[in-house]
């Protein structure tokens, strides 16, 4: 038999039952689209967190003080207060530290904030001005943290746009006061928003001085007596510099620290932040993938299913054929080819419904949410070669059922 | 060109052995028209399954059309099957989705088919049935899903055309009509028919009566003067 009777043969007997076929297909359809719809969106959330990432600039390096040390006991990761204001300032040195442009420590407590009868409880950044070049986070309105107001350790803050919302809904927050742990502060400025999703986040805090927060609002020393900070933001001269940055900082650390042995800092990059990130939001969408493959998987079973009831109700026929001189193997190809006829018919148009699917929840917002989606040929083609080794694997079974019917007691049955 | 040596065929239904079929030997010559009847139970269904080829004897041998087919495996037997025997099945088995013209077809799509079309369509002819080549089966009477199933039979040109009981769904004129398209496919084209039946007249129309009995060919006697159907043939089914 030649591939193409084979296939006419196959597609004339599941024409004979379009509606058990097309019911078996739906199956398949179903478990496709699933999975092409939810991998599309999760490659979409997954494209939006890291084109979100991108976005703060893929030259920054953090450095972060060390572990504390208790009685043998190692803390957790920066947890100990080894790095100082002056730390930072040091960096900044254009004969020991060239890749490095620009500094942006960064010192955080937690806060009540209140405003009237209104109020929240947010984060308190301390910042330098370098912080807004550098994390990139502009005002919209009135001003940043000035290199004076981190001197006089002022009251003054600047609103995360969420924090601005929530206390002064609609008017100016600019010239009011807020209430920080208790401290009156003068709202100097109100930051722009930093978008949806993951950056959303960072539109819940407020910025206030460095020193202000050091001296004002926590209270944790350092063994050289400075002002502690948590994280210093380095903004690198290029991309490529960031391995040489990296050295130079960890350097001029280890000079000042007069450190021989162990670092009492880490030193990590956006970069290592993206690939942990991508890595998390790779299993998440492969999780999603894996759900909508159960639909797939279940839809594979009706395959088999069908496939079973099918061999049955035509054991006669395959009687009739093997009196013919059909062989085993003939009759295995009718029945293979039938169930991944069904999967691959359903995979195709499982396919152009996911792609349909998947465009329409494009840009759909639900809450606060908006569902970008990102559709790609490989999953489209992932989800069609699943498809047809579901149909040949559970077509398998019956398809061998058939096969090895005897000709005499198949033409006895009724 | 039919040869059984001693064919034995003992079946085993659970620790019981069945003895079907015990020492039969026979020999059937080209362009033979032959009788095969006894009663159920008789041997008379292994021996046509082990004539087709469905069925291969436990001990003894048979030569079909010079090719020793006894110890054949499955697939090996399809394949003679396909080539040498032609069935005619009481119950037509007609596939009944398929057209008369693809029911004819079907055994061809097993060998090397070609012209598959062009030679089912000389096969109806052959039973007077072309022009209802493109009806179902449900939409021709038993007499003509009968004719479909020779033409079927006889579409690859076998040694041997094994017709079961062919008669035994039809009304007396169905089957006189049946029996005379055997008749004249017979005498004018030389095919050798095997028809297993367990009526007296129907064997009647054969040249040749071998009688089963407890699995051993009892007797074995020409026929001297058979009934001549092609007359019946030529009128039609309802004899008018």
């Amino acid at each position: 038999m030649t591939p193409l009777m084979v296939v006419a043969t196959a597609l004339s007997s599941l024409g004979s039952n379009k509606l058990r076929a097309s019911l078996t297909l739906l199956g398949i359809v179903i478990g496709v689209s699933a999975v092409i719809s939810l991998m599309s969106v999760g490659r979409g959330a997954q494209e939006a967190i890291t084109s979100s990432i991108e976005s703060l600039g893929t030259n920054l390096l953090f450095v972060r003080p060390g572990a504390t040390t208790q009685g043998g006991i190692a803390g957790a990761q920066g947890s100990a207060a080894t790095l100082t204001l002056e730390d930072a300032e040091a960096l900044v040195d254009p004969i020991f530290a060239p890749s490095v442009l620009a500094v942006a420590p960064e010192l955080r407590t937690g806060g009540q904030v209140v405003a009237g009868r209104e109020n929240a409880s947010t984060q308190i950044v301390g910042v330098t001005p370098e912080y807004e070049t550098v994390r990139n986070f502009p005002v919209e309105s009135g001003q940043f943290i000035s290199d004076i107001h981190v001197e006089n350790r002022s009251l003054v803050a600047v609103l995360g746009s969420q924090v601005a919302d929530k206390l002064f809904d609609l008017r100016d927050p600019v010239g009011q006061f807020v209430r920080i742990n208790g401290r009156q502060f003068t709202v100097i400025g109100v930051l722009e928003s930093q978008g949806s999703g993951l950056q959303g986040l960072l539109d819940d805090q407020i910025l206030v001085p460095i020193t202000t927060v050091y001296y004002r609002l926590a209270s944790e020393r350092t063994a050289q007596g400075g002002v502690s900070v948590q994280t210093i933001n380095v903004q690198v001269a290029s991309a490529d510099e960031m391995d040489a940055a990296t050295a130079q900082i960890s350097t001029l650390l280890r000079l000042r620290h007069r450190i021989n042995g162990e670092d009492d800092f880490s030193i990590s990059s956006q970069q290592e932040t993206l690939e942990t990130l991508e890595e998390t939001t790779d299993t998440f969408v492969l999780f999603l993938g894996a759900i909508a493959g159960i639909s797939l998987l279940v839809g594979g079973i009706g395959i088999m299913n069908i496939m079973l009831v099918s061999v049955t109700e035509r054991t006669r026929e395959i009687g009739i054929r093997k009196a013919m001189g059909a062989k085993r193997r003939d009759i295995l190809f009718h029945f293979v080819t039938e169930a991944t006829l069904l999967s691959i018919g359903g995979g195709g148009i499982g396919v152009l419904l996911g792609i349909l699917l998947s465009r329409l929840a494009d840009g759909w917002t639900l809450g606060t949410q908006t569902f970008n989606t990102t559709f790609s040929g490989d999953i489209a083609v992932l989800a069609l070669v699943v498809s047809a080794a579901i149909g040949l694997f559970f077509g398998i079974y019956p398809a061998m059922r058939a096969a090895r019917l005897h000709p005499i007691e198949a033409l006895r049955h009724e | 060109m039919i040869k059984l040596e001693n064919v034995s065929k003992t079946y085993r239904m659970g620790s019981v052995e069945v003895r079907a079929l015990q020492d039969v030997s026979l020999a059937v010559e080209q362009g033979e028209m032959m009788a095969l009847v006894g009663r159920s139970g008789s041997g008379k269904s292994t021996m046509m399954n082990i004539l087709g080829c469905l069925d291969i004897p436990t001990a003894g041998s048979y030569l079909l059309d010079g090719e020793e087919v006894t110890h054949l495996k499955d697939d090996r037997l399809a394949e003679i099957r396909n080539r040498k025997v032609g069935f005619v099945f009481q119950t037509y088995n007609l596939l009944p989705r398929l057209t008369a013209i693809a029911n004819v077809e079907l055994p061809l799509l097993y060998g090397n088919g070609r012209q598959g079309r062009k030679r089912s369509m000389a096969a109806l002819d052959r039973v007077g049935l072309a022009h209802r080549a493109r009806h179902r089966p449900v939409e021709l009477s038993g007499g003509e899903q009968q004719r479909v199933g020779i033409a079927r039979a006889l579409v690859k040109q076998p040694a041997l055309l094994l017709a079961d009981e062919p008669t035994g769904n039809l009304d007396s004129g169905a089957s006189a009509s049946i029996m005379g398209t055997l008749q004249r496919l017979n005498r004018d084209e030389g095919i050798t028919i095997i028809v297993v039946t367990h009526e007296r007249d129907i064997a009647a129309h054969t040249r040749r009566i071998v009688t089963l009995s407890d699995g051993a060919i009892i007797t074995d006697e020409p026929v001297l003067s058979p009934l001549d159907a092609t007359e019946a043939e030529r009128l039609g089914e309802d004899g008018s």
